[in-house]
């Protein structure tokens, strides 16, 4: 073995490192946001929607769930670009990332609100809530209690999915690896770094997933 | 520029052939995938056994499989394909893409698995060993065709995920459906088309296992 290892790039470029840790969370968290709204809709087109919006939402959560997230990554990115629509690095994976979680939370939610007995739905009407606030007092309260973990879930591969904006010019934590390794050539070092720092990344949001887990579900 | 007969032409359409070359590159997906889900499946099988056989194996392995799990694969991939050559042995785009595959097939499988394990109520698995039948019996004999009923749509998703993440040994420069998309894409000037065709191909490869085991899945509810 003829190689040397240098850690002083990788140590030196720690700071840099870490500030893109911080872009990737804002990408996974905002792309969750999205996706938590838009799934929302879907979830609720498919159970009530007419049949045009029915097959507009099932259509998406297909495609969502049965191509490569890179390959939707690549669509916003080169795809629209056919028509002359450029969207910005960040914007690439953040409509890439928010189509994918809305179409895998649909699922979720789907499976969340069906689980909601159909008789407390009728009861809350029956005590006088309009439907709105039958949905925002009764049924969302227990959907949500009923996907927290499969979001947290969802979250924790928002993270991971967003490396592959590296492959579309966004500098978060794995694009901006790319690029010091590619500057200073210690690519193994390199990446070894960006692995322990996904692994923590990781490890914080399941932690905090779980505190807050704690104290949104004590009853 | 078509006006002057002596020019270049750097870019030419979508063809038919490009079809069979896509169709080639799908076949590389499937290939590795294959690969990467059978063999992924084996390892995963006996992991997920492993974790639920006593506790010290359980803390170990299940914290090195919680590796493959936290870290993306394209890190993965990029982290093993440039470990190789650093040890004097550089490496295949494709063994060095399945054998990260095969690990990370291998860490999702485990956690399927321990469920299956885990699925089968003690009450049961005391009953057949009362029964007379030894460990490996109870194991093969019961666990097995209980577990298996419980986990199998869980399965079919990490088989399905695979199937999707293996378009990032892409990145290392093996040809398979993506890469192909890139390469095409480069020649035709046309990512719009080429990517949507390149979509259908997963989907056609993808769907059909997704609607059966959710066809599966229901008919199992029941039974």
């Amino acid at each position: 073995m003829d190689y040397t290892f240098h850690w002083r790039p990788v140590t030196k470029a720690i700071p840099d490192l870490l500030d893109a840790a911080l872009l990737t969370l804002e990408a996974a968290t905002l792309s969750m946001v999205i996706g938590i709204v838009l799934g929302m809709g879907l979830a609720l087109l498919r159970l009530h929607g007419n049949r045009p919006l029915y097959i507009f939402a099932t259509v998406w959560i297909e495609i969502a769930r049965n191509t490569p997230a890179l390959l939707q990554l690549f669509f916003f990115g080169f795809g629209l670009g056919a028509f002359g629509w450029h969207l910005s690095p960040f914007l690439i994976v953040l409509c890439g990332l928010s189509f994918n979680n809305a179409g895998y939370l649909a699922e979720n939610f789907r499976g969340g609100f069906q689980a909601i007995p159909d008789t407390q739905i009728k009861a809350a009407r029956c005590l006088g809530l309009t439907a709105t606030q039958t949905y925002l007092r009764i049924v969302i309260p227990q959907v949500f209690r009923l996907v927290y973990h499969p979001m947290t879930n969802q979250l924790v591969w928002a993270v991971l999915m967003s490396s592959l904006g590296m492959l579309v010019g966004f500098r978060e934590l794995s694009g901006e690896t790319q690029f010091l390794a590619s500057n200073t050539f210690r690519l193994f070092e390199f990446f070894l770094a960006t692995a322990i720092i996904y692994y923590l990344l990781v490890k914080v949001v399941l932690g905090t997933s779980h505190l807050l887990s704690r104290k949104l579900f004590r009853y | 520029m078509s006006s002057d007969a002596s020019a270049i032409q750097f870019f030419s359409g979508f063809q038919v052939n490009d079809l069979w070359f896509l169709a080639e590159a799908a076949g590389g997906t499937l290939l590795i995938s294959a690969i990467a889900i059978s063999v992924g499946t084996f390892f995963g099988c006996l992991f997920g056994w492993a974790l639920t056989a006593s506790r010290w194996t359980s803390l170990t392995l299940g914290s090195v499989l919680d590796v493959f799990r936290s870290v993306p694969l394209i890190i993965q991939l990029l982290l093993f394909f440039n470990f190789f050559p650093i040890i004097g042995l550089p490496i295949d785009p494709f063994a060095a893409g399945s054998i990260v595959l095969i690990f990370y097939t291998s860490a999702l499988v485990a956690q399927v698995a321990r469920g299956g394990i885990e699925a089968v109520p003690a009450s049961m698995r005391r009953a057949s060993r009362s029964l007379g039948m030894t460990y490996w019996q109870d194991m093969r004999y019961v666990v097995w065709p209980v577990g298996l009923r419980a986990v199998l749509p869980a399965w079919a998703g990490v088989a399905l995920g695979v199937l999707k993440d293996s378009a990032l040994v892409s990145v290392l420069g093996y040809l398979e459906l993506l890469r192909a998309s890139q390469i095409l894409i480069t020649r035709t000037q046309e990512p719009f088309i080429i990517l949507s065709i390149v979509g259908l191909f997963y989907f056609a490869l993808s769907y059909p296992i997704s609607k059966t085991t959710a066809k599966l899945e229901q008919r199992w509810q029941y039974d």
